[in-house]
């Protein structure tokens, strides 16, 4: 099967669905089409119509990036026990989270071209054709980094997806080194955007040596509680049988990730408030406001909490296997790990700034409408990435192949 | 595990070109072979915009070229001729500034002198110099700074005056996370930032610790009549939307031998500049005869910016 | 995916063995996600409704925080640089020991002062001057010194040192340098007070009586030119929005704790 038969198979397939299938595309697509139509807005007159000013000049856009690294790192999660220790429930489905780490990668790489203020100047980025400072500046490693890691997650999925289609075997001398090697890589494109954070000594609020530790410890609880969510949604829509063993098991490795997310998250504290000394004031700021400053305390505190209690129905056995609280504290685990990197990691580093004023940061409609607009792309790559996945783990083609009724078959 | 060739065949008829008529083959050679024309058929000017090489590997040739764009762009958007200098760092000149806080009053003259001499848009507002007035019972303390002063007369009897802008560090947290390269140190100390090369990502504004750096938000606004035609192309030639801008020692007087326009405005004579390596210059006496101290020495930037005592 | 190897699974907590269909949950069957994604959907929607409909918070300190000003304001100041003209020829004519300075700020027509004192004797009693000179009130020592300290009695267009020896107007430096040796070594060097031009080349020094009233030598205070304009505000629409005087209602008094006066 050609290439190009291959793009007809998978355009085949992800044309042909319910109702309830094409109503959520419907919907994804008017998102998009919302977010675009801002975009244009900015386009055209420039990132002032973000909030962002030079003393906050990183927010929204960049805090959702770092979010949604975190959740593309977390494909490690499923990574390891299916390919490490060969544990058949999870391996079935690992496919499941390279692909939400392709849709989450180009999330991020969406949200990088919204923030940028020159995105026609997104060449200069390019090695060789361009002038990237490397190997001193954090962002270059990023930049290259995200995309070594988009690429092998691209190549991995398209690859099996290929061979799935054709429903025949892969060929796991191929595609097992590259998915070790996505290990190492899902750990480094965390550890290089944290690094991007953490080295920069102007910002006392992200100078310390426990955030990478922080940001791999968050993105192992919250993207592994996305993809708990999204697979009892494909176990409920579609015929794949993912086995509820897979999802208790992710749900322990969880369980740990928590306990060293809040240990790091209190270790901060202590040395933050025991210290006392200047820097402190980050912290103040979002845990009990400034003076009459108080726009992120709500959040800060609702980010513990959420934190908190999602830790402890994961803890608890009996809760981490009902599924009612199990989802209860995917949810809340989602949300605190989504405010604490959003709103929670870049607002307090600038606020106050270097010169010590304060500028209240909230996002605009404009930046609201882009970022949802870039979720639903990332929806949208997922979705229809997962609709010939699915066929493929419920051994669709590999029956048609058996059948031999091949290529012909509608299917 | 066997590998099955006989559909990849299927897709196409006996002459092996695709069914659509035009081969890849074809196709890819044809757009760049339009391409190619397309650009041939450009002036230098406009080549030179879109196919920009990275500044620090340009020839004396292909500066000049630039030098000649930008002085057409400045031309056709305000209608006058300007100066576009491209005159790089001198051998034996090593920039250093120093700032008398026993003598600053804070009137703020330097701020709008700055914005007068580098063009800076009025509308949104920038500046590049930020003055900070603060308590004299706390000394120099950034939390309690207020920039935002108004009395009616200054200097405030229980405040001080701390004006900062970019201190020009010698190992700058700024030009190390750039990630295009597009803000360097020149050889005679002042750091500079090509405003062809800044993807606008921002990274260096998050780096800076002193606030030096200013964005273009939005498409920057100045009158013509308010241009000051003496220009550098590092420097103070006006800037397009979604760069960064900062001050640059006055690139464009500095190395013409005269001084930043700050220096010159300031009406209590607390500003100095000059050459490090002139031992008579008034910073190595300044250096000598008094006690210096940096911002943020902690942060080990090294800056060339000092602040003294005189009295 | 078919693989060909097999493995047990790692045992796990032992409370539900796989595939069993006893009395426990299992997802595939549970109807929990719909109703928990839609509180959840909810949820988002209003914080982010919340967060989008948030008023910025404008800061009480400070006075008109939204209009932006610029040098074309204030010509009188910002005028045309003047810096150059005459700057070399200027330093060409200073000797080893003068230094080229701008003219000195006399009052119009006061100068030269022999117009009027070649015809008056000169009246050497420490006294106040009620018919001319009124508006100089001395505050310079005055407990110690008076007028002809440092202006010479017998030549008024010029001034006066300690010996006795005459300093023309043009160099009246040297006169101050007599007590204020350390503001004088300094100024030479250009330490202190201001010179213009070339740090590489000629400069022209601005007197000490520049900037210092020589009667009354204390630094004038200045109304100091007009504070930023607010990261609020920075947009003209913005700024038109919010009015003019933004901290009109707030008491200037109410403190943002970190700007205690």
């Amino acid at each position: 099967m050609g290439p190009i038969k291959f793009a007809a198979t998978v355009t085949r397939y992800a044309l042909r669905g319910s109702l309830a299938y094409w109503a959520w595309i419907g919907f994804l697509l008017l998102l998009v089409a919302w977010g675009v139509g801002a975009y244009l807005d900015q386009f055209r007159e420039g990132l002032v119509v973000t909030n962002m000013r030079d003393q906050v000049s990183w927010a929204f856009y960049i805090g959702n990036f770092t979010f949604l690294v975190g959740v593309a790192a977390a494909a490690v999660v499923l990574v390891i026990p299916a390919y490490v220790y060969q544990w058949k429930p999870i391996k079935e489905v690992a496919i499941l989270g390279e692909i939400l780490a392709v849709s989450a990668i180009v999330m991020c790489l969406l949200f990088v071209v919204v923030d940028m203020g020159r995105p026609d100047r997104f060449w200069h980025l390019i090695p060789g054709v361009g002038h990237m400072n490397f190997p001193r500046s954090m962002l270059a490693w990023d930049v290259l980094v995200l995309n070594v890691y988009l690429v092998l997650n691209l190549v991995i999925v398209t690859y099996l997806l290929y061979c799935g289609v054709q429903g025949r075997s892969y060929n796991a001398s191929i595609v097992v080194p590259l998915i070790m090697f996505s290990i190492p890589a899902a750990v480094g494109i965390h550890t290089v955007t944290a690094f991007v954070y953490a080295g920069l000594p102007g910002r006392p609020y992200w100078n310390a040596s426990i955030l990478a530790p922080r940001f791999l410890c968050s993105a192992f609880c919250s993207g592994p509680a996305i993809m708990l969510i999204l697979f009892q949604i494909l176990q409920r829509t579609t015929k794949i049988a993912i086995k509820d063993d897979a999802i208790w098991k992710v749900a322990e490795l969880m369980a740990y990730a928590m306990f060293l997310n809040l240990f790091l998250l209190g270790a901060e504290l202590f040395k933050e408030y025991y210290s006392n000394t200047e820097h402190l004031v980050h912290f103040q700021y979002l845990f009990a406001g400034i003076a009459h400053h108080r726009a992120l305390v709500p959040y800060a505190w609702t980010f513990v909490i959420c934190g908190v209690l999602a830790f402890l129905l994961f803890l608890i056995p009996a809760t981490r296997r009902n599924v009612i609280t199990l989802n209860i504290g995917c949810l809340l685990i989602y949300a605190s790990v989504y405010i604490e990197k959003g709103m929670g990691l870049v607002m307090p580093a600038f606020t106050p700034d270097t010169l010590g004023e304060i500028y209240e940061y909230t996002p605009t409609m404009h930046e609201f409408r882009i970022g949802a607009g870039i979720f639903s792309v990332g929806f949208l790559v997922f979705t229809l990435l997962c609709k010939v996945a699915v066929p493929i783990l419920t051994g669709e083609f590999a029956a048609r192949r058996a059948s031999g009724t091949g290529a012909a078959a509608g299917g | 595990m066997p590998v099955d060739d006989s559909s990849r065949d299927a897709g196409r008829d006996e002459t092996g070109s695709d069914p659509v008529g035009l081969s890849r083959r074809q196709f890819l050679t044809a757009v760049g072979v339009a391409a190619a024309g397309v650009l041939a058929g450009c002036s230098p000017e406009t080549r030179e915009a879109f196919l920009q090489k990275y500044f620090r590997e340009l020839s004396p040739e292909e500066l000049e070229l630039r030098a000649a764009r930008l002085r057409t762009a400045v031309h056709a958007r305000f209608g006058k001729d300007v100066q576009m200098s491209t005159l790089a760092a001198q051998p034996g000149v090593s920039f250093a500034y120093a700032l008398d806080l026993s003598r600053c009053i804070g009137c703020r003259r330097c701020v709008y002198a700055c914005v007068k001499e580098n063009n800076q848009s009025r509308h949104p507002q920038i500046q590049w110099i930020r003055v900070l007035e603060m308590a004299k019972s706390k000394g120099i303390d950034f939390k309690d700074a207020n920039p935002y002063y108004d009395p009616e007369k200054v200097p405030d009897p229980h405040h001080f005056y701390l004006p900062v802008a970019c201190q020009h560090c010698r190992t700058p947290p700024c030009t190390k996370v750039c990630p295009v390269g597009a803000t360097w140190t020149d050889p005679d100390g002042i750091v500079v930032i090509d405003y062809d090369w800044c993807i606008g990502c921002r990274c260096c504004m998050s780096a800076c610790p002193y606030g030096a750096r200013h964005f273009n938000w939005t498409t920057p606004h100045l009158d013509g009549a308010e241009l000051n035609p003496d220009m550098h192309v590092l420097g103070n030639r006006p800037r397009p939307r979604g760069v960064v801008e900062k001050c640059t020692f006055c690139v464009h007087r500095a190395r013409k031998g005269r001084y930043p326009a700050c220096v010159e405005i300031c009406p209590v004579g607390a500003r100095k500049f000059g050459n490090l390596i002139d031992p008579e210059g008034e910073l190595s006496i300044i250096l000598r005869e008094k006690r210096v101290f940096v911002l943020k020495a902690e942060l080990n930037t090294e800056p060339r910016f000092y602040y003294f005592y005189g009295i | 995916m078919s693989e060909d190897a097999t493995h047990k699974p790692p045992p796990g907590d032992g409370e539900v063995p796989p595939g069993t269909t006893g009395d426990e949950f299992s997802i595939a069957q549970s109807n929990a996600l719909v109703p928990l994604l839609v509180m959840f959907a909810l949820t988002a929607l209003v914080i982010f409704w919340i967060i989008v409909r948030a008023e910025p918070v404008v800061s009480p300190e400070g006075a008109v925080a939204n209009k932006a000003y610029g040098p074309g304001d204030f010509p009188q100041i910002f005028g045309e640089d003047t810096v150059l003209a005459g700057l070399e020829q200027d330093a060409a004519k200073q000797g080893a020991q003068a230094f080229a300075v701008s003219a000195p700020p006399f009052t119009e027509g006061i100068f030269p002062c022999s117009q009027c004192h070649a015809d008056i004797p000169p009246n050497p009693e420490r006294r106040p001057l009620p018919e001319m000179h009124s508006d100089i009130v001395l505050h310079h020592d005055e407990q110690n010194r008076w007028c002809l300290d440092c202006h010479d009695a017998t030549n008024r267009d010029q001034l006066r040192s300690a010996s006795g020896a005459l300093i023309p107007f043009t160099e009246s430096y040297r006169l101050c340098g007599q007590c204020h040796g350390t503001q004088y070594r300094d100024w030479r060097s250009g330490v202190h007070g201001k010179r213009v031009g070339f740090w590489n080349g000629p400069k022209r020094y601005l007197l000490c009586v520049h900037c210092h009233n020589p009667h009354s030598p204390r630094f004038a205070s200045l109304k100091p030119l007009p504070p930023p304009v607010r990261p609020q505000f920075l947009r003209a629409e913005d700024a038109a929005a919010a009015g003019g005087t933004a901290h009109a209602a707030e008491d200037p008094g109410e403190e943002h704790a970190a700007h205690a006066r």
